[in-house]
């Protein structure tokens, strides 16, 4: 309809009175969608009035059509929920995922159950008609969060330290275990992204290997932009790394997504472990991807300094759990998610961003994997390899703390998570990743301050520890994002974990307070090629899959079959790398459902003298693919949310240097 | 003067009792807050397009109920664009009905829907009167050099 002078910034152009210039939030730049005439006259009044420039449009395309050729002609978007031609969600979805505005809803119907799907669906609010204009006045609040949240990526090293220390009190919902653990994580996500960032900067090759650094300001970008607006213009913009293009970003979105889809939705079936063991090499590839992920999730998180396993446990876990909670409506998740996000605040947004993928990312889980696949040799071995072991992760648990036990990191395995947990840790020689990861809600329990803190896998799904790596810096071995398990705290839940004997994982129903000391035992040892450091996640048959199945988005799904899931990002892990896609934590959250997914990552160290020791993160037996299959299962499968728009193709982590 | 006062006072007591009979509720004060010097006809302009709807709609609705085999989500949807407009200015008592439409087109109740569909035309013809009674008012208090008494 009648567009009107979208253009400018807020300014007062469209103010009138008085002139005042950047007399903020005059000038607001609204774009209003609704297919009733009567209403949007009167709505379009009432922004008038408020001293907003507005733009009204009666059909969603036309407003999708504006929108794309004024990207940023606009700040805020209102939408009626029912039109004729376009479900409002949808275009919500399509707003969010391509020009990442503020998004407000609104409809006649105010049950709870479309206020809800508002919610799910990244809606940054939600107006019963008839609209008040009060209502309509505050809608400024909307943009401006977003910004800031905006610019707070963009000071990586200053938000992080601002941001992150205060996230400690902020125990989100996780309730217990997440307590410690999101401290825990916080702290270290706080320094590994400042760490992470540079070394980020110098990764610059023309193959866009992500590492654990790279993948953690991935993560902390879409963190911030919030997963369900994360477009790949704005995370490049955002991540700032010189030599990355858009291309590479979006690619690896993808794989992102579907990493936190499979975190969050779609529970791994029990076979899980089976599909991470399955071949090592496999194994590692989707492992290694996944662990990537999460490995760079965590460093982007700034952890990775030492456990990089945590922080991308951790993102991965928020963005599992954010999958979770807002596809499959995992209750834990949700929290999980939430408080790992909080903590991290600025930071930990990568988390949060991570989940959010993982939510969003109802395609492709290729998205989640790889994280890592480049990392090879900044994360620190101890990091990777507590990615590995909280292979437990039981993907399908949706705690999935991906409690990557990695080596005898004292997975908790989840109690009830950990499906499989008990031969999660087992392989997993490497520290778990205690990224908090995916602390399902946070609940990485980060507090096994050996490694990243481990997560607690809050949700008795296996959650793969990956926070366990946090610390991996006690064990020496550096958690290798690129390898190692970028699964942020997969903690491995409790159950999942359990097998190892040399994990101390406490696991306390749900905490898998993997003693990461093991851990690092089996770091000091060696690089994360570990070689079975020690951790003897093995418990069971099986390596230790990282429980990634439906619960543990550690991409330590090797039963997964659903490694298709993951599309290319498998392959990621291929390259030895183990990545440990966030998905593995994030995962966790879905409690229940997968929680007897654990699988366990069997986080092979070998020795891999490029130092990357992803690969032996990952026992063969996870297939990368496997795990991010798995993931991207669960995220679905929880999400059940509409792939997405996201235009890519999303399944291969094209980028990924396998 | 005393004419339109007069008027004025007329006008006053025929919105109370619209108010008070439930024709009208405050979303439709509110549109007449947003009536300022840069668009004087703004209400009126409003309500003309919610009349022109309405119709639509309600023609719509007549057609969705005759068929053969009633589309329920379709009568559903219309009802609910119904209902949003007329509470966007105000027309309560239509509003009231069309959640009573809903459900019936939720229950798939051929026989409630119809009556509703009457109902609901009768509410919106009674206030489409009302509420052109009292445009003319204002008219004539305009014409008579006055100034409309602002409701509250």
């Amino acid at each position: 309809m009648m567009p009107s002078s979208s253009g400018g910034s807020w300014k007062s152009s469209g103010a009138g009175d008085g002139g005042v210039p950047d007399q903020f939030p005059a000038g607001l730049r609204v774009l209003v969608v609704d297919d009733d005439p009567t209403c949007l006259m009167i709505l379009e009044k009432m922004l008038r009035h408020c001293n907003y420039e507005v733009t009204k449009c009666n059909r969603a395309e036309v407003a999708l059509s504006f929108l794309r050729e004024n990207k940023n002609g606009f700040d805020v978007v209102i939408s009626d929920v029912h039109m004729p031609d376009m479900d409002g969600f949808k275009l919500l979805e399509h707003i969010g995922l391509e020009m990442d505005l503020p998004v407000i809803m609104m409809s006649a119907d105010d049950s709870k159950s479309v206020v809800m799907k508002g919610v799910t669906h990244g809606a940054c609010d939600y107006l019963i008609k008839p609209v008040r204009i009060e209502a309509l006045r505050n809608i400024w609040q909307h943009v401006v969060r977003k910004r800031k949240h905006e610019w707070k990526d963009f000071e990586p090293s200053a938000s992080a330290d601002e941001q992150k220390p205060p996230e400690e009190p902020d125990y989100s919902s996780s309730a217990n275990e997440g307590h410690n653990w999101k401290s825990t994580k916080r702290r270290k996500d706080e320094e590994d992204e400042a760490e992470e960032k540079d070394d980020s900067s110098s990764l610059k090759k023309p193959r866009v290997v992500w590492s654990v650094e790279l993948h953690q300001q991935f993560v902390a970008a879409v963190n911030q932009l919030g997963i369900d607006k994360a477009v790949p213009k704005k995370i490049l913009e955002l991540m700032n790394v010189p030599g990355l293009t858009r291309e590479n970003v979006a690619s690896h979105l993808q794989k992102y997504r579907l990493y936190l889809r499979r975190l969050s939705g779609s529970p791994l079936p029990g076979g899980m472990n089976a599909g991470f063991m399955g071949g090592p090499d496999a194994g590692y590839g989707s492992m290694s991807s996944l662990n990537g992920l999460d490995l760079q999730a965590l460093a982007a998180s700034g952890q990775l300094g030492q456990l990089q396993p945590q922080s991308l446990a951790t993102l991965q876990a928020v963005a599992l759990g954010r999958s979770n909670n807002s596809k499959s409506a995992i209750p834990v998740p949700v929290i999980d998610q939430r408080n790992i996000f909080s903590f991290e605040n600025p930071k930990s947004r990568y988390s949060e961003v991570q989940s959010q993928h993982l939510n969003n990312s109802s395609n492709n889980s290729s998205k989640q994997i790889n994280l890592l696949p480049g990392i090879p040799t900044n994360m620190e071995p101890k990091q990777f390899v507590s990615l590995q072991q909280s292979g437990q992760h039981s993907f399908g648990s949706m705690n999935h703390q991906v409690l990557i036990q990695m080596g005898g990191q004292s997975q908790t395995q989840s109690q009830n998570q950990v499906q499989s947990n008990t031969n999660a840790h087992h392989g997993l020689r490497q520290p778990v990743l205690s990224n908090d990861m995916l602390t399902r809600g946070g609940v990485v329990d980060v507090s096994t301050t050996v490694y990243n803190p481990v997560v607690s896998v809050s949700q008795a799904s296996s959650l793969v520890d990956f926070s366990m790596n946090h610390k991996t810096d006690s064990s020496g071995s550096s958690y290798p994002l690129g390898g190692s398990l970028g699964i942020p705290n997969v903690r491995a839940t409790s159950s999942a974990l359990q097998g190892d004997g040399n994990l101390d994982t406490k696991v306390s129903g749900r905490r898998i307070v993997p003693s990461y000391d093991v851990f690092n035992d089996l770091n000091q040892n060696r690089e994360w090629g570990l070689q079975a450091v020690g951790l003897t996640f093995d418990q069971s048959p099986h390596s230790i899959q990282v429980g990634l199945d439906a619960s543990s988005p550690l991409l330590l799904q090797h039963n997964r079959s659903s490694v298709s899931e993951m599309g290319g990002q498998n392959r990621i892990l291929a390259s030895g790398k183990v990545i440990f896609s966030p998905e593995v934590e994030a995962r966790t959250h879905h409690n229940g459902s997968n929680v007897g997914q654990q699988r366990n990552t069997y986080v092979k160290t070998e020795s891999h003298t490029d130092g990357s020791f992803h690969n032996t993160l990952y026992s063969e037996q996870y297939g990368q693919d496997d795990l991010l299959a798995a993931i991207m299962k669960q995220q679905q499968q929880g999400v059940g949310q509409p792939e997405n728009e996201f235009g890519f193709d999303g399944n291969a982590l094209d980028d990924l240097p396998v | 003067m005393a004419a339109v006062s007069q008027l004025q006072r007329q006008f006053i007591e025929y919105t109370t009792s619209l108010y008070n009979e439930g024709y009208l509720d405050d979303q439709f004060t509110q549109l007449q807050k947003l009536q300022d010097e840069s668009n004087p006809e703004f209400v009126v302009e409003v309500v003309s397009l919610f009349f022109e709807d309405s119709e639509k709609l309600l023609n719509n609705l007549a057609t969705a109920l005759q068929q053969k085999i009633v589309d329920y989500k379709q009568v559903d949807s219309h009802v609910h664009q119904f209902k949003g407009s007329s509470s966007s200015i105000g027309a309560q008592r239509v509003t009231n009905v069309c959640v009573h439409f809903r459900n019936y087109c939720e229950e798939k109740n051929l026989d409630g829907c119809l009556r509703c569909l009457q109902q609901v035309k009768h509410e919106y013809i009674l206030v489409r009167n009302k509420l052109e009674t009292l445009f003319r008012l204002e008219q004539q208090i305009v014409q008579a050099g006055g100034s409309i008494p602002m409701m509250e």
